[in-house]
């Protein structure tokens, strides 16, 4: 392919359920990534809870549409940065959230982390290296 | 006249809780639900308020919303009552009015 | 259009996926390709089948391109390329594949 590879970043900041922007920004990841983008997904403010574990909707009658992050490996997304500030101003840890892993072909199918801890000015450089940033 | 104040939105993006609990009045009650349960949690940046809420009134949230966002029982503030949505309709016919903080 | 699957009826939407994913069964698929003048062998069902354990993994369709990495891993590298899964799904793996299999279109597959 001749055209040159952007980097994307989408920027989740809204819990699930409560509005439709986490499945709606997960939709458009999973249709952007077939494109061979340079993709990479960060959870700030209430988009860290979209990670959580134990996620159980049947009593509200919803989809449950926390067991699809881990299908993100699948779609080379391998870059998933989760804000330092915004788990702790919500009594949060990396222990609460899903554990998220891509397949390295190259490496005999090792699984490897996809997310990665950043503090707010890590994040803020990373937007600031993004080409296009989508806002969730 | 005996309140039940509704909050719906998550304590961290809107001034919604902070705004429902400076108008509380004797009686009222405070029901977290859809994203207002996260208000309900240990170890926030809101635990200080919710908690000072407990001294004059009752706070609730609503189960099946804490269990869809993956929040166990746990980790909700000690003093804050889990119900369902009978416990729901209860608390609606409890009091004289429902007041929704959107 | 529903589709009668030994007597029973089963709803689907206007371009013919199951409208109701739990509802699926068997017979589902075996009528689907009858319609569609196809014998379904077991390299059929091996598609069918894992596009049923995704979906019930990730609550999700696969893409195309997601499906033919994860076949090739799984029955083998000869058999990790849209030339074997046209082969055996001529109308696409997405539109004929997850159809049988009862899941909704893939996201992105328009």
């Amino acid at each position: 392919m001749s055209e040159t590879i952007k980097n994307f970043l989408y920027l989740n900041r809204r819990a699930p359920y409560g509005t439709i922007y986490a499945w709606e920004s997960l939709e458009v990841v999973l249709i952007g990534a077939a494109f061979d983008q340079d993709v990479s997904l960060a959870f700030l403010d209430d988009g860290v809870f979209q990670l959580t574990k134990g996620q159980d909707t049947a009593a509200v009658g919803m989809k449950n549409f926390s067991p699809t992050y881990a299908a993100l490996g699948d779609y080379e997304v391998k870059k998933v940065y989760i804000e330092k500030e915004s788990l702790e101003e919500r009594g949060l840890s990396l222990d609460d959230l899903q554990h998220l892993t891509w397949e390295d072909e190259d490496d005999d199918y090792a699984e490897k982390d996809s997310i990665h801890l950043v503090t707010r000015a890590e994040m803020a450089a990373i937007m600031d290296g993004a080409d296009v940033v989508f806002s969730f | 006249m005996s309140t039940l104040h509704t909050v719906n939105k998550s304590p961290f993006e809107k001034t919604s809780l902070t705004t429902c609990l400076g108008h509380l009045s004797a009686g009222a009650a405070v029901l977290l639900l859809e994203d207002g349960v996260y208000a309900a949690l240990t170890q926030t940046s809101v635990e200080g308020q919710v908690k000072g809420a407990l001294d004059s009134v009752k706070v609730y949230a609503l189960g099946p919303d804490l269990q869809a966002r993956g929040l166990s029982e746990e980790r909700v503030i000690p003093g804050i009552s889990v119900v369902d949505y009978a416990g729901f309709v209860d608390l609606a016919a409890e009091h004289d009015k429902v007041q929704a903080w959107l | 259009m529903p589709i009668e699957v030994e007597g029973k009826t089963f709803e689907t939407d206007e371009e013919g996926y199951l409208a109701n994913i739990n509802d699926w069964e068997p017979g589902v698929a075996t009528v689907m390709s009858k319609e569609d003048d196809l014998e379904l062998t077991d390299e059929h069902w091996d598609i069918i089948n894992y596009l049923r354990e995704y979906y019930e993994e990730y609550q999700i369709a696969p893409a195309v391109r997601v499906l033919t990495k994860a076949v090739g891993k799984k029955f083998g590298k000869d058999k990790g390329n849209s030339k074997y899964l046209y082969g055996l799904f001529p109308y696409g793996p997405a539109k004929q594949a997850c159809r049988y299999a009862g899941l909704p279109k893939p996201t992105g597959c328009v």
